[in-house]
């Protein structure tokens, strides 16, 4: 394993070698087709560079562990506010989770659907590309358009396009208070009305998902703030919603975080063996994907961002029973080609499976084929000799 | 500010490149005639003028489509055009060149309150878009001061900002997918209304590109339901560091206001005198907003008015009704007309990290001094992105080049700093030539690579953005090719 000190060891490595290479941070996160390859890992260009709690802005170098990051900032009574995943638990990886892998994976949470991605909070990227040059974009402030936004192409490409050495990111302060209202439906048509009508009304959701429960579904929404403001947007809301059901109220903090860390994390649906990660309206992903395939197979499913985002689970041998893993796979995706209002409309990506399956589909969701090209072409100008992380994207 | 030579082969075949144009779309969408096209000469940077070759105005994807095969095969470069506000000079033509304006496409396909999306045509404006929710209780977020008159497919191209993007963000945090028609004419979708992109994320570089990787038709936009209400405080302090460490305090303390606006002394006197606000006359005044219902904001302002109060104010109002808040904003609002009154003016757009402040603006004001032209300062104090406002004299001679050098003097600065040359505005020739001093030649190169990718000729808008010493070798390539 390759483990450059800084920027300037990785650019000489990276000029001077043939590749390809297999890029990780901490290697919780292994998304995408299998990468053959010798492992390059950023985790040793490792340190918090600047933080001013002031300008809420903070940068560091791509190999920092996220957990420093977020002890630095709650030292200052502040945080991501993305809210990255923890892979760990449900892909069964073990390591330290680093900034820069949140970054290549634009990890998100379930305040993505409030606030925004990991992509929207980044201001400014460092890394070094195919050819072993040292590239920055963005900057550390936070109104920035000078030039092209390469930051945005940055988040999200799973080390395809360049080894990321330095990101910086705007955060915010913890807010005062939070409360959680619980719901409990019978159905996912139900389930939808709830979150619809939270989103829809200007009490300022930060969280809105859907657990899986036995004989009934657990509808969560979450309320963050000072604590007048908390104490009175769950007043309206649980009026709002009284019709559906019984609203209960969870208050205290502890509960409240490890609630959403669950969320956050997908803890529901870590004793499957395959997990797609689907992305589309909330109106397309239920009528078009869970409603078709929960009439026909037994999977788990977990809904984040207001139904925008599914999680959906299976054991191999639920997926065995539909016709084996990649049949389920390309089903999945093909519900969701069919469904979007326009072509790519909505992806499903496999982020869970064995790496035989992984290696025999297209993990990602297939693009347009005017699309599929210029991705491709983005990607040949990074990395001309085609060195990292090939064919993980696909 | 250079640009570069008409290419004499295009304007040779003006008569033919019309009537293909005219095959592909209705006559009055076709203008050429010399007094005609005199209309799209400048955009708002109106010290630069140049009339076109030709200007269309198609109304579908697929005229916009027509028009660019028509360009791609004559090699014909295409400036893409919203409303012509720009400050940066993007839209600005060059002789050679056919302006391609969306101000007829301004549709609203779909509404979607329950998936919080709409979609519409680009050349809708920006208040036209909140215009369309707004009766159902949603609204647009990002507010250009120039929403008015502003369409979104600039607001994309520029990645446009407003007052209230400290809490909403800016173009590019709220919009969705785009369809965007390519150089050659292919059309192709980028995101949808769903949340994140299933593979790279082109659109995030499409927005704030300029319009020089394709012209975008249609945009997917995040709506929002509207808080419950507003209400402003407005503050005057007696010097920029003390109105800086409130804005650092507030920011700190966990409020999160929906804005956070600053103004300086001669921007302050300037408003007063051409508004009548009602503001104090003292060095830093700042209007900080927040939202909610009523008890919300009470609580919000409670801490703010507390924070303020701790750094002895020169003035502290809060508002009390919608005539008073409609006041405090009136000056902020005026500002650009107000220092209009007294010159001609240029108006800046430079982001500097925010603890930077008070020794940006003190050193603003020694240059302000040094090249004896009188300078304001109005800007988004919560994200650091400064308007600093040079007054000048268009009829003086040698005046404008006095100003341009010392608006590059403040972006330098601001860079220097550890900010940028545009926070909001964009490059367009304005600022181009200054890439050189925020980015090395790689840095450029990689971006310019993208460029090569979706417009391998380097026809749209290819002479803005990039120093035209650093795009030469791709524009010639391009030309020899032809
Ligand atoms: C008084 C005033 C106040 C302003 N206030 C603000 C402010 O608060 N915040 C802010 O951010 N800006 C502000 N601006 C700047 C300006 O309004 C924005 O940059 C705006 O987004 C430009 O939109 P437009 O439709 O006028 O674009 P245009 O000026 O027509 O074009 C701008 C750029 O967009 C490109 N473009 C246009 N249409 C397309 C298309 N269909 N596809 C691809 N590219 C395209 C053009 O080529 C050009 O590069 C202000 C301007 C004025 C005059």
């Amino acid at each position: 394993m390759m483990t450059p000190q800084n920027e300037a060891e990785l650019a000489d490595l990276v000029a001077a070698a043939a590749g390809p290479f297999r890029i990780v941070g901490g290697g919780t996160r292994p998304v995408g087709r299998p990468v053959e390859g010798d492992t390059l890992s950023a985790a040793k260009m490792s340190g918090i560079v600047d933080y001013e709690p002031g300008a809420l802005t903070l940068v560091a170098r791509a190999g920092t562990p996220v957990e420093e990051i977020e002890a630095a900032l709650a030292a200052e009574g502040q945080r991501l506010p993305f809210e990255p995943m923890d892979h760990r638990g449900l892909l069964g990886t073990s390591g330290i989770p680093t900034i820069g892998g949140v970054v290549a994976a634009n990890v998100s949470g379930p305040r993505r659907m409030a606030v925004g991605a990991a992509r929207d909070f980044l201001l400014g990227v460092r890394f070094v590309d195919g050819m072993g040059r040292r590239l920055k974009n963005g900057g550390r402030v936070m109104k920035n358009v000078t030039g092209y936004d390469l930051v945005k192409l940055a988040a999200g490409s799973y080390g395809t396009l360049g080894v990321l050495t330095e990101v910086s990111f705007k955060v915010l302060p913890v807010p005062e208070t939070i409360a959680t209202l619980e719901l409990s439906v019978a159905d996912g048509a139900v389930a939808q009305v709830a979150m619809t009508r939270a989103l829809t009304s200007p009490f300022e959701v930060s969280g809105a998902a859907v657990l899986p429960g036995e004989a009934r579904l657990r509808v969560i929404l979450r309320l963050e703030g000072f604590a007048g403001s908390v104490a009175y947007r769950a007043e309206q809301l649980s009026a709002l919603l009284a019709d559906l059901g019984t609203v209960s109220r969870i208050e205290d903090a502890a509960a409240n975080a490890a609630l959403w860390q669950g969320v956050r994390d997908v803890v529901a649906l870590s004793g499957c063996d395959l997990v797609w990660r689907v992305s589309a309206t909330a109106r397309d992903l239920r009528a078009g994907v869970l409603e078709p395939l929960q009439a026909k197979t037994n999977s788990l499913v977990q809904l984040d961002w207001a139904g925008a985002l599914g999680w959906i689970g299976m054991t191999a041998a639920q997926a065995e029973a539909t016709g084996g893993a990649k049949a389920v796979h390309e089903r999945i995706q093909q519900m969701v080609a069919d469904r979007a209002a326009v072509p790519g409309g909505g992806h499903a990506t496999l982020i869970k499976g064995p790496d035989d399956l992984r290696a025999d589909v297209s993990v990602f969701q297939p693009e347009a084929p005017a699309v599929a090209a210029l991705a491709q072409g983005v990607r040949a100008k990074f990395d001309p000799k085609g060195i990292f992380n090939p064919g993980l994207m696909g | 500010m250079q640009m570069p030579e008409p290419n004499l082969s295009v304007l040779s075949r003006k008569a033919r490149i019309v009537s293909r144009l005219l095959e592909v779309l209705p006559n009055d969408a076709v203008i050429h005639d010399e007094a005609e096209t005199r209309a799209y000469e400048c955009d708002a940077l109106t010290a630069y003028r140049c009339p076109p070759l030709v200007a269309v105005l198609p109304s579908t994807t697929q005229e916009v489509a027509d028009v660019l095969r028509i360009c791609h095969a004559e090699g014909v470069p295409v400036v893409p055009r919203g409303s012509g506000t720009s400050l940066a000079g993007g839209a600005l033509p060059t002789a050679d060149c056919v302006i391609l304006g969306v101000a007829r496409m301004n549709d609203v396909i779909e509404v979607d309150y329950d998936n919080r999306f709409v979609r519409v045509q680009s050349g809708r404006t920006n208040l036209s878009v909140t215009g369309a929710v707004e009766a159902d209780g949603f609204f647009y977020a990002p507010d250009p001061s120039s929403q008015l008159a502003c369409a979104i497919a600039g607001n994309i191209a520029m990645n446009s900002g407003g007052a209230h993007c400290l809490k909403y963000g800016v173009t590019t945090n709220n919009l969705l997918g785009v369809t965007m028609v390519l150089m050659d004419g292919t059309v192709v979708e980028l995101g949808g209304a769903h949340m994140d992109a299933g593979g790279l994320d082109l659109l995030g570089v499409i927005c704030g590109s300029e319009g020089q990787l394709g012209v975008v038709t249609e945009a997917t936009l995040r709506i929002l339901p509207k808080p419950e209400g507003a209400r402003p405080v407005l503050m005057g302090y007696d010097s920029n560091e003390v109105a800086g460490q409130v804005v650092s305090d507030i920011i700190k303390a966990g409020v999160l206001p929906v804005a956070i606006e600053f103004m300086d002394r001669p921007c302050i006197r300037a408003t007063e005198a051409f508004a009548k606000a009602g503001y104090p006359d003292c060095e830093a005044l700042l209007i900080v907003e927040v939202e909610g219902s009523d008890a919300e904001i009470d609580e919000q302002l409670a801490l703010i008015t507390e924070i303020a109060r701790r750094h002895n104010p020169v003035e502290l109002r809060e508002s009390t009704s919608a005539e008073e808040s409609a006041r405090i904003w009136l000056g902020r609002k005026s500002a650009f007309g107000a220092m209009g009154q007294i010159n001609d003016y240029m108006c800046l757009d430079g982001t500097i990290p925010v603890s930077q402040l008070p020794y940006v603006l003190r050193r603003i004001g020694e240059m302000s001094k040094e090249y004896g032209l009188g300078v304001g300062n109005v800007f988004h104090a919560g994200d650091g992105n400064m308007h600093p406002l040079i007054l000048f004299d268009a009829n003086k001679p040698g005046d404008l080049e006095k100003c341009e050098a010392f608006g590059a003097d403040i972006l330098r600065l601001c860079v220097e700093v550890g900010g940028c040359l545009t926070g909001e505005h964009g490059v367009g020739i304005e600022k181009r030539d200054l890439m050189v001093d925020q980015f090395e030649p790689d840095d450029l190169d990689i971006q310019m690579s993208v460029k090569d990718v979706f417009d391998p000729q380097w026809l749209l808008n290819p002479a803005k953005v990039f120093p035209l010493g650093s795009s030469e070798t791709r524009r010639s390539q391009a030309l020899a090719a032809e």
